[in-house]
């Protein structure tokens, strides 16, 4: 997901006794699904806690186009080109949608992306990985799409109305990435020998790092039950990654592909597919900065602002002599 | 092909490969525009445009029956096969530079377009006719561009008009007709380049008045982009944009 450790301010759920009217009030009304809305009250860790989550969520949809976006002057065919290009357009609009939701919230979009620039603010690990041929873009469509749509699916019924909403259209998407994403791997797999190695290989780097974009174990998520509780967050973690490797090891083993873990096995009593050890000291390691690519993407993403200062500065001072000259008038 | 289908050929390239180019460079773009709506406005010009190419191309393709498809005429030509004209290759530089490329071009482009929606070549007109309306917006964009850079701060203005006069010499070889433009002229199936000349000039002059920009001088004009005479630029280009289907010329994507 692309929004994998919120912090909700607090250690647990707060119900009953310490809760005012007020908050049990706000909880009635989630417990009922009716959603809440911009001027609707709100406890400020409720407003706070999506700020975060929705500002991760629009930082990884930014973010994200470094990756993918390396690739669209080497896409090899014209309509390669054509749906790189508009996938990574999409994923603007995602952040476009994602940063209005949460201007909502009274957040404002300077403000998130200069968290996002200096670091405060964290954006999906799963970036920080490098695409190293055009394999990967068929592993990010297919694994990194599907695995944020398994996330977002669920958050469409979330309770903040507005976040909702931009799930409803990000997901569409998505799930379009997704099939192009696995139409271009399915089409590797049939090709050459040299084509079928690096769709292998594809798979072979980004499965791993995709079962970690579901975020810690649950037993080492503490937000997690205040963020059920309050609807921001439907299922837990692990319950997501489960549900991802069951529908996706049936997926590569169709390409033809063979998932790089040892320990993977079919369980033919619970029905779902078990995996080995999630290389739990690698996650936190790219969480923090070390990963592959982390200060280049940041680097990217600071550069883009920064130069583009005076392009925005420029707009500002276009659009009031403008007004000035319509007053003037 | 006789010589009037060989024209044809070569007038659909250059149709063809200027999108192409100019729709490569500027979906290096993406991921490092200015600001979030910028990303989707050249993402929009940059589909737009390599769309627009693949249909030039297939046209060209068909024309000369040579089992070429688009991709094979994009991605196994080399650089004296191709036909754009030289100001879609300039580099991308600040997004001055980027605006005003686009918006030189762009004010070629439109007239050209609405010019060919009345060609008696059936697949131009076509192109032509869908083209036209996308091409309507980007010139829209990139003028409005050039206004508020020019007429935005002190830093702006230096740096479009900058953008501006380097750009400059590479305005000729669109407007300047040659044996090929003149031939499709007669024969009633390409653009009077005098006329898009006219066009252009207004426009250009319009929005570089409202946005307080100097004229360059008329200097020398750099021609050969349409003849296959390209700058260095454009090797590095096609060495990118062809890099996979050269490297494994048996493969399919
Ligand atoms: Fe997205
Ligand atoms: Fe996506």
């Amino acid at each position: 997901m692309y929004s994998q450790f919120v912090d909700t301010g607090s250690d647990g759920q707060k119900g009953g006794q310490d809760a005012s009217e007020q908050e049990r009030a706000f909880q009635a009304r989630i417990d009922e699904g009716i959603s809440i809305e911009p001027k609707d009250w709100m406890p400020e860790k409720y407003r706070k806690t999506l700020v975060r989550q929705i500002s991760q969520h629009a930082h990884s949809e930014i973010v994200g186009m470094l990756p993918e976006g390396n690739w669209i002057t080497r896409a090899p065919s014209l309509r390669r080109k054509l749906i790189l290009l508009a996938k990574v357009q999409d994923e603007a609009g995602h952040g476009l949608y994602l940063y209005s939701a949460a201007e909502t919230l009274g957040a404002s979009r300077d403000d998130l992306l200069d968290a996002l620039h200096d670091g405060r603010a964290k954006y999906s690990s799963i970036f920080n990985y490098p695409t190293l041929t055009w394999a990967d873009i068929g592993a990010i469509g297919w694994l990194v799409d599907g695995a944020a749509i398994m996330n977002q699916v669920p958050l469409c019924r979330c309770s903040y109305g507005p976040y909702a909403r931009a799930m409803v259209r990000v997901c569409k998407e998505e799930s379009f990435h997704q099939r192009q994403g696995y139409e271009l791997l399915l089409e590797m797999v049939n090709g050459t020998e040299e084509q079928k190695a690096m769709a292998q290989d594809a798979l072979n780097r980004w499965w791993w790092p995709s079962l970690m974009m579901f975020g810690p174990a649950d037993g080492d998520s503490v937000h997690t039950q205040q963020s059920m509780a309050w609807k921001i967050k439907r299922h837990t973690n692990d319950e997501l990654r489960q549900r991802f490797i069951d529908q996706t090891v049936p997926q590569a083993h169709y390409l033809g592909l063979s998932i790089p873990d040892p320990d993977l096995r079919w369980n033919e009593e619970t029905g779902h597919y078990e995996i080995g050890e999630i290389d739990w000291d690698e996650f936190w390691n790219v969480v923090n900065g070390n990963g592959p690519c982390n200060r280049e993407r940041l680097a990217a993403r600071r550069t883009a602002y920064e130069d583009g200062a005076w392009v925005r500065e420029a707009a500002r001072a276009h659009a009031e002599k403008r007004q000035k000259r319509r007053a003037a008038a | 092909m006789n010589t009037r289908e060989q024209q044809q050929f070569e007038y659909l390239l250059r149709l063809g490969d200027s999108d192409l180019i100019l729709g490569q460079r500027l979906s290096a773009w993406l991921g490092h525009a200015p600001v979030l709506e910028e990303e989707m406005a050249t993402g929009n010009v940059a589909l737009d445009l390599v769309g627009q190419a693949r249909s030039w191309l297939s046209l060209a393709g068909e024309l000369e029956a040579q089992g070429r498809d688009a991709d094979r005429l994009a991605y196994f030509r080399d650089a004296f096969d191709y036909r754009n004209v030289l100001i879609t290759e300039r580099p991308n530089g600040d997004y001055a530079y980027t605006i005003m490329r686009q918006f030189l071009f762009d004010a070629y482009h439109y007239p050209l377009l609405q010019q060919l929606s009345g060609s008696a070549h059936e697949g131009i007109r076509e192109v032509a006719a869908k083209s036209v309306k996308e091409v309507e917006y980007h010139v829209r964009r990139s003028s409005e561009w050039v206004i508020r850079m020019g007429d935005g701060t002190q830093e702006s203005h230096q740096r479009i008009q900058a953008a501006l006069d380097d750009l400059w010499m590479y305005t000729g070889e669109m407007l300047t007709p040659d044996d090929v433009d003149d031939a499709l002229l007669e024969a009633g199936v390409g653009a009077d380049l005098e006329q898009v000349a006219w066009s252009w000039h207004d426009r250009v002059r319009a929005v570089t008045e409202e946005a307080t920009l100097t004229l360059p001088d008329e200097s020398w004009m750099q021609q050969g982009g349409k003849q296959g005479r390209h700058t260095e630029h454009l090797g590095y280009i096609l060495a990118e944009m062809q890099h996979l289907p050269r490297s494994y010329p048996d493969a399919r994507w």
